[in-house]
């Protein structure tokens, strides 16, 4: 008997993707996706189901499907289209709620994967360097999508309290970058050149959407020998980089703002859509957010494929060339060197590269 | 004046023998015997070095001892320094360089910060570092030191004395104040310098890599302590990096810094003004804040940093990080230790100020 996989969120691109991953294992026999919105993206031959998760009609879609795991990934910052940020929270927490709601009605469900964020953590200069599962934010998020996050993991707390026979594993994601990854902080790395926070050089970390979707998959099946997932985990591929590494690795020069400057561009750049410079993405770009991932390696026994570095380069290499490209740079600085050394009277040596 | 030169090529003697022959013959040039040709290239490249290169600021020193032979030195030597400069900036422009997880930079700290410092740290105060051996050469270790100077410019020179003193090239990581990671601008510079925030989480994940920590206790009540109550230790916090250092089981080294008490003597506190600006204090000093910024320039005094010997941690069982009376103790052995220091230390200072 195989297994029927429930999924929310489908509509996005990383849930298109998960989906179409999982189909292809082997112990899985049914994917039911769900969205409110039809995706754009095909869905792998997975039974689509149009259903609101704000709505009580998720109840019936996980009885009549008599799926035993849920991954749920419709928790999001950014609006999918044209919706409001009302919409957004909505779906996060009502939905989140609902879908609760029916697990636990659901005799069936025997494993939960929730889509969380290191948002939960907030960013706040009183904060450690570097934050384990455990580590009680100073400051809890005051609004928006982290807000949002610490609401859901609450609920999904009470209903692992409520169901201990199910299995509960939320997934604490840093930013997720990759070629195709749709997030504020992508749009943000699109921008052609990046405003930044006069005076601060945060400490970034990401993850590749791979990895995202290998960790999901790892979470929502039987764990392998030796490792457990159910639990909260910290995801994040290794290493860490600061902001001013990241727009010279992108060739797009940064603009230094002095913190209200940035504040009030953030909500003026929100108002036109540009992009959502959301206050949260603020206090990330201010003081930035580094996780610990000891228990992602030696719990969960995952292993990204891709560190910081190597996910941010991905991610480069899928965006045009910035302003300043790094190569033009480095070519620049190699002429300099030859013409310096040919100036001094000797012949340019290779110890320049 | 002419003292304040000589001094630090005696500590540079003292710290490497490869060092002294420099030193020795850039004296010879500037007697006119010898041979001054090769001494005045030797100056010259380090003035027309434009970037920040690989060797610090004593590099007209430094570079020397690396070539013997006296014709190739000055060929080689000014195109392998302004290659590595070069090579330097195109890895900074381009962003190809690493950070570790609490955000030290390691080659910026090498190469540019620390280069900045080093003449403050040289010249300036002219530091006397003593007992560099009592820190180990590898594995965690939680150096304690006294905090004064109204700036926290003592955690500075020490993270200078560690990194051009001490053999095995460590790097003091050093646990800073809340309010540091609050300001613009200084957070970075100490995110990047290698400082993290002053807490149990960070300390252990430090000490667990292995790596040295430095941590002043005193905290805000030894830096701002009126210029009346100077040398006199402050209360140690509540002994938390007692219970750091015993969990992880790395050895103590206490560390008695003189001289930087004098830098600002702080005859005042502007409570009101500190208040209003978010600071624990704001120092009024003879100079700071009548002349303005020529104020706040501190006062060119003797240093003197004593690494004391290592108290181990390493024999307590695991419970006794939790064991409020040990903590007690062993907090005020360490403090002890460096009050006896700092008296002894300040009664063979000949002066405040050589």
């Amino acid at each position: 008997m195989g297994k029927v996989v429930l999924v929310t969120g489908v509509a996005r691109q990383l849930g298109g993707r998960f989906v179409r991953r999982i189909q292809r294992d082997p112990q899985v026999d049914r994917v039911v996706a769900v969205d409110a919105v039809r995706p754009e993206h095909h869905l792998g031959g997975a039974d689509f189901i149009q259903a609101d998760i704000r709505q009580p009609t998720i109840a019936r879609v996980l009885a009549e499907t008599g799926a035993d795991t849920v991954v749920h990934m419709d928790v999001t910052g950014t609006a999918l289209g044209s919706g409001s940020r009302t919409t957004v929270k909505e779906t996060n927490v009502i939905g989140t709620m609902q879908l609760l709601g029916a697990c636990q009605k659901s005799p069936t469900v025997k494993r939960l994967v929730v889509k969380s964020s290191t948002n939960v953590y907030g960013s706040a200069p009183r904060d450690p360097a570097v934050f384990t599962e455990t580590t009680p934010p100073k400051s809890l998020p005051s609004g928006g999508f982290a807000k949002d996050a610490v609401e859901v993991e609450g609920y999904v707390r009470g209903f692992a309290r409520r169901r201990p026979d199910v299995a509960v594993c939320v997934l604490r994601f840093a930013n997720i970058l990759g070629p195709t990854a749709e997030t504020p902080l992508a749009s943000y790395f699109s921008l052609p050149v990046l405003p930044t926070v006069f005076g601060y050089d945060p400490r970034l970390q990401f993850v590749h959407e791979d990895d995202a979707v290998e960790v999901l998959r790892i979470a929502s099946h039987e764990p392998e020998r030796g490792t457990l997932n159910s639990g909260t985990f910290n995801i994040a591929g290794d290493g860490v980089l600061l902001l001013s590494q990241c727009s010279r690795r992108l060739g797009r020069p940064t603009v230094p703002l002095l913190l209200p400057a940035v504040t009030w561009a953030g909500s003026l750049v929100r108002t036109l859509g540009v992009s959502d410079f959301s206050p949260e993405q603020i206090r990330l770009l201010t003081h930035g957010r580094v996780v610990a991932t000891d228990q992602m390696r030696e719990t969960l026994g995952f292993k990204p494929k891709y560190t910081t570095a190597e996910t941010f380069a991905d991610f480069v290499r899928s965006r045009g060339p910035g302003l300043l490209p790094p190569e033009a740079l480095a070519g620049a600085v190699d002429r300099i060197a030859t013409l310096t050394l040919r100036g001094s009277g000797h012949l340019p040596t290779q110890s320049a590269n | 004046m002419a003292d304040a030169k000589v001094i630090p090529f005696d500590d540079d003697r003292s710290r490497s023998a490869a060092v002294q022959r420099p030193a020795r013959r850039r004296g010879a040039g500037s007697r006119r015997t010898g041979e001054p040709a090769v001494v005045r290239e030797v100056g010259e490249v380090g003035e027309v070095q434009p970037l920040p290169g690989r060797f610090p600021a004593q590099d007209d020193v430094s570079v020397t001892p690396e070539e013997e032979p006296p014709r190739q030195p000055r060929d080689g030597g000014l195109e392998r320094r302004v290659a590595s400069g070069l090579a330097f900036l195109r890895r900074r422009l381009t962003g190809d360089y690493d950070v570790d997880d609490f955000g030290y930079d390691e080659e910026l700290t090498d190469q540019v910060l620390m280069s900045l410092l080093r003449p403050v740290y040289d010249k300036y105060f002219r530091v006397e570092v003593k007992g560099i051996e009592n820190i180990p050469a590898e594995g965690g270790a939680l150096i304690v030191a006294n905090h004064s100077g109204t700036l926290p410019l003592d955690g500075l020179m020490m993270q200078v004395a560690v990194h051009d003193h001490h053999p095995a090239d460590r790097h003091l990581r050093l646990l800073a104040a809340d309010l540091v990671f609050v300001l613009p601008v200084v957070n970075e510079l100490a995110r990047k310098l290698g400082h993290t925030l002053a807490c149990a989480e960070d300390a252990e994940r430090l000490l667990g890599a292995g790596e040295l920590v430095g941590v002043m206790p005193e905290g805000f009540k030894g830096i701002g302590k009126p210029f009346g109550e100077r040398y006199k230790l402050q209360r140690f916090g509540r002994g938390g990096f007692v219970s750091t250092a015993l969990r992880k089981g790395v050895p103590i080294i206490p560390c008695s810094i003189v001289g930087a008490e004098e830098i600002y003597p702080m005859i005042g506190n502007a409570k009101t003004l500190a208040r209003l600006l978010g600071f624990p204090y704001f120092p009024l000093t003879p100079t700071f804040p009548w002349l303005g910024p020529l104020g706040a320039i501190p006062l060119p005094t003797k240093w003197t940093i004593q690494f004391g010997e290592p108290i181990p941690t390493d024999g307590y069982p695991p419970e006794a990080a939790e064991d409020p009376m040990l903590m007690f103790n062993l907090t005020d052995q360490v403090r002890e230790q460096i009050q006896h220091t700092l008296y002894k230390l300040l009664v063979q200072r000949r002066s405040v100020f050589f």
